[in-house]
């Protein structure tokens, strides 16, 4: 029983950041329709500027987590600007196979960059962790934990409560008619792809510390990002939040009691058993295959 | 043309609805056998609902389809199509990268009994056949008058050409119910008036046309009987000097023009 | 002329093994050849269907690791008191053994292919490929996981008592491999002139025109995927049995999108245009690190090269060049209006 709490309390945890992987990607492909394979480089590079920050610039923790964050969401404006404005009227495989070349492109600019050593980084946060009767949580990924919630918040607060949000909802549901009501639909675009870059980010710069960082940490990122949007639904935040939190459970149940080794695999294979039998996801907003 | 026990399709009671919308309400018409059955009605009746439903396109909240005694509710397009049934599309649809001919050749498709295996093992049966479609696919071209631009990609047509196109795809299919959605729209005169004629061809070939159609002449001068929606209704239907003076029909469509005449 | 060209090549492709005395250089050809032939069947899905297929290293694989455990014997138990025992068979049974089980596969991924459309059937494949991977990597009992599964028996071919080939040497799996991707381009031509194959290009261009004169989504969806899927199992048998060690790295990523910028630099829904893509990115990655360039820059080099031949070569190499070739045909002749137009997707 202490085991599954222990279990029950890291999947909640690891839930909140993998929801901020989900919600960043859900608004991006949702609203561009764009199978984004550099979001999971946007996650690594969010590790890696916790890495410079921290431990080669000396910066403050906190500090460089914010920055880590921004550069992301710059990353991602200079990588819609760049490569995707040109190709808005384009099938969707000509831009899956540009954000495919961006991926490989990008993962070994890194490893060329900081070679292929795990990296770890140092935290502020007291070593002993805090033991809740039964469970026990490290200050880190408490830490993670409630920045990640906050993130949440914050995105949630921005897609229903902003004018900006408000432009990206329109978007999403009719981009023609959005766009003859005067929404500016490029700058729409380029401040999806950064947002949803910048929650890679932050969900990188959260979990580098608590883990370590590779060059292809972002692959498996980048999947399970897709295995939640598809749970949750494409375009919907909430389902991208509950699909976040039900894949960290499965994975933390699974890897628990049935082998560590499969812990990877739980989320492809929600992805396979979703999309056969209830393709549109638990939330979906708008019925869509294809 | 098949005689027999009356209707070539039946469609009955048919109601279409998205979401809370209601596209189509309580419909029933029946199209005869080697009949021209023109569909009209202003736009957003319902018209190119009915034949998405009728080819398997959407499916009906209520009502039955039937052709010669065959349910279609729930079938797949291509099912559909294999019974006889085959329809054009209201915007002009093509495939673009290919050529003319190969075009033709797709629609050629329920013609052909190939089997996968026969063709990897290239047997000559598959080669034998490829050229008899080959000449099927020349003769359609020439039945619709396309037969010089064979070689020629699609993309590479006049609209009106294309438009002939779409039709003779639809004609390699081998429809015994030819469904034409707004054939003739964005033609100009001369183009018209030689569809009408190609459309008596295909009459005499003992096809039966259901057709949707906006431009008034050719509706009047090609259809044995009209049927008239409006808002997802039936509002009238019988032989075209009936429709014409029928109120219901002028109020709705006509126009006041029209409703002078009479 | 085209015939006459083909055979050129031909015979120019045979003769290579009697005068390259290079036998790296003989080496790096074979296994070109064998992304070759598997870049052709992912053409077929992804050029001639408009299936958007990523996970196509999974079939390969799945065409090795078969082969090799149906060569190698095996014994594993499926259950804790159910033990599973193969001898191990002939090279060849065992290779027919990988075609089989990958075409079984594609089988399953083209029934669910037509469930699931567009960027959802992406993420699909992908997946598939990972959890494949990820058995390989842990179902340690069967495939040795990481460990890898050694000493895989090379091909014999041959009537006993009469004549044998031993396919050991590099000459011989030359040979063979260009016999497989002959095999595979015939293959694949007969299908796509076909009635099937028309179907296939059908339904990427138009798939609502395409049911309403009566092709079958699924039956052809299903149909692409199976050929597909054998062709990149037979390949990844070869694989198997020339290197003659397989591991779970056979299902990276990576190799995918190898395969797909073959295809799509080449030529999707052209017959030349994988075997010019793979031509282009098997013997690339040599020339890159015969002149001393890192790994990485080659993968930047390719992701960028990627990126440039979207932006400017959208239909690929072979059209492009077609379409050159055309322009200066017409130019030189005083063409009649209405000169007959590209051969197109052919």
């Amino acid at each position: 029983m202490d085991q599954l709490l222990q279990h029950a309390l890291n999947a909640l945890i690891l839930g909140g950041t993998y929801a901020l992987l989900g919600i960043g990607l859900t608004l991006i492909f949702g609203i561009m329709r764009v199978v984004n394979f550099t979001h999971g480089e946007l996650y690594s590079f969010g590790a890696y500027m916790m890495f410079m920050w921290v431990m080669l610039a000396g910066a403050n923790f906190f500090l460089a987590l914010g920055l880590a964050v921004a550069l992301g969401i710059v990353l991602g404006a200079a990588l819609e600007f760049l490569l995707l404005r040109r190709l808005r009227g384009a099938d969707i495989d000509t831009t899956m196979l540009v954000m495919i070349g961006a991926w490989i492109a990008l993962q070994n600019i890194e490893q060329l960059t900081w070679t292929g050593v795990a990296k770890s980084i140092d935290t502020p946060f007291p070593s002993s962790p805090l033991v809740l009767g039964p469970v026990s949580v490290s200050w880190n990924r408490l830490f993670v934990f409630a920045v990640a919630l906050a993130l949440i918040a914050a995105s949630y607060a921005l897609i229903n409560r902003t004018r900006l949000g408000k432009a990206m909802r329109a978007t999403f549901q009719d981009r023609e008619t959005a766009a003859l009501m005067g929404v500016k639909i490029d700058f729409i675009h380029t401040a999806t792809f950064a947002l949803g870059s910048g929650l890679a980010a932050a969900a990188g710069a959260l979990l580098g510390p608590v883990f370590v960082v590779y060059p292809s940490m972002g692959d498996l990122a980048s999947l399970k990002a897709f295995a939640i949007v598809i749970l949750g639904g494409l375009g919907s935040i909430p389902g991208a939040t509950v699909g976040g939190f039900i894949l960290a459970f499965m994975e933390e149940l699974g890897a628990g009691y049935i082998s560590s080794g499969f812990r990877d695999g739980m989320g492809f294979l929600l992805i396979i058993l979703i999309l056969i039998f209830k393709p549109t996801g638990l939330f979906a907003q708008k019925e869509r295959i294809g | 043309m098949s005689a027999g026990s009356g209707a070539e399709l039946t469609v009955e009671r048919l109601a279409i609805r998205f979401g809370g919308l209601s596209a189509i309400e309580d419909a029933s018409f029946e199209v005869r056998p080697g009949e021209v059955l023109s569909l009209i009605g202003p736009n957003g009746a319902g018209k190119t609902t009915a034949f998405n439903a009728i080819t398997g396109y959407c499916q009906p909240a209520a009502g039955e389809i039937r052709y010669r005694g065959t349910r279609l509710n729930g079938l797949e397009p291509n099912a559909i199509a294999a019974l006889g049934v085959v329809r054009t599309f209201q915007k002009t649809n093509v495939f673009t990268g290919q050529t003319v001919h190969d075009n033709v050749a797709i629609g050629l498709h329920l013609r052909s009994r190939q089997r996968p295996l026969a063709i990897l093992l290239g047997l000559p049966s598959v080669a034998r056949e490829e050229r008899q479609l080959a000449e099927e696919a020349r003769e359609i071209l020439r039945f619709v008058g396309l037969e010089a631009r064979a070689a020629q990609l699609a993309s590479a047509l006049p609209y009106g050409e294309l438009r002939l196109l779409e039709v003779a795809i639809a004609l390699a299919a081998r429809p015994k119910l030819l469904l034409l959605d707004e054939p003739v729209s964005g033609m100009n005169p001369t183009e018209t008036a030689s569809f009408m004629q190609l459309l008596s061809q295909i009459r005499a070939r003992g096809i039966t046309v259901l057709l949707v159609e906006h431009d008034m002449k050719m509706v009047m001068g090609v259809s044995d009987r009209i049927v008239c929606l409006n808002q997802g209704r039936i509002i009238a239907e019988g032989p075209p000097a009936s429709i014409q003076r029928d109120p219901q029909v002028i109020r709705a469509y006509l126009g006041e023009k029209y409703a002078s005449r009479v | 002329m085209k015939r006459w060209l083909t055979l050129a090549w031909l015979a120019f492709l045979v003769s290579v093994p009697l005068w390259l005395t290079d036998l790296y250089v003989l080496h790096v050809l074979i296994i070109t050849g064998i992304f070759i032939i598997a870049a052709m069947s992912l053409n077929l899905l992804l050029g001639y269907t408009g299936q958007l297929s990523l996970g196509h290293v999974a079939f390969f694989g799945i065409g090795a690791y078969v082969s090799s455990l149906v060569s190698l014997g095996f014994e594993v138990h499926l259950l804790p008191d159910w033990l599973v025992r193969l001898e191990p068979k002939p090279v060849w049974f065992a290779m027919l053994c990988g075609i089989a089980v990958a075409g079984l596969s594609g089988w399953v991924i083209g029934k669910i292919s037509f469930k699931v459309r567009g960027a959802y059937f992406v993420i699909v494949t992908v997946s598939f490929a990972e959890v494949v991977h990820l058995v390989a990597l842990n179902w340690v009992e069967l495939t040795q996981g990481p460990m890898a599964l050694n000493n895989i028996p090379a091909l014999r071919l041959g009537i006993p008592g009469l004549f044998e080939i031993h396919f050991l040497r590099k000459p011989a799996n030359y040979y063979l491999v260009l016999a497989v991707a002959v095999l595979a381009y015939v293959l694949i031509r007969r299908l796509v002139r076909s009635r099937a194959g028309r179907a296939m290009i059908a339904l990427r261009e138009n798939e609502p025109l395409a049911t309403s004169v009566g092709v079958n989504v699924t039956q052809y969806l299903v149909l692409a995927t199976v050929v597909a899927a054998a062709l990149a199992g037979a390949a990844g048998a070869l694989y198997a049995h020339y290197v003659r060690i397989v591991d779970p790295d056979v299902f990276l990523f990576i190799y995918t999108v190898t395969m797909v910028i073959m295809v799509i630099s080449g030529g999707k829904g052209t017959l030349a245009g994988p075997i010019v893509g793979g031509l282009i990115f098997g013997l690339l990655p040599e020339i890159l690190r015969a002149a001393a360039v890192k790994p990485e820059v080659q993968w930047i080099i390719y992701g960028v090269l990627m990126v440039l031949v979207v932006y400017f070569l959208p239909d690929g190499i072979v059209p492009a060049v077609r379409r050159w070739w055309q322009g200066r045909a017409k130019a030189s002749a005083d063409g009649p209006s209405g000169a007959p137009a590209v051969e197109a997707a052919r």
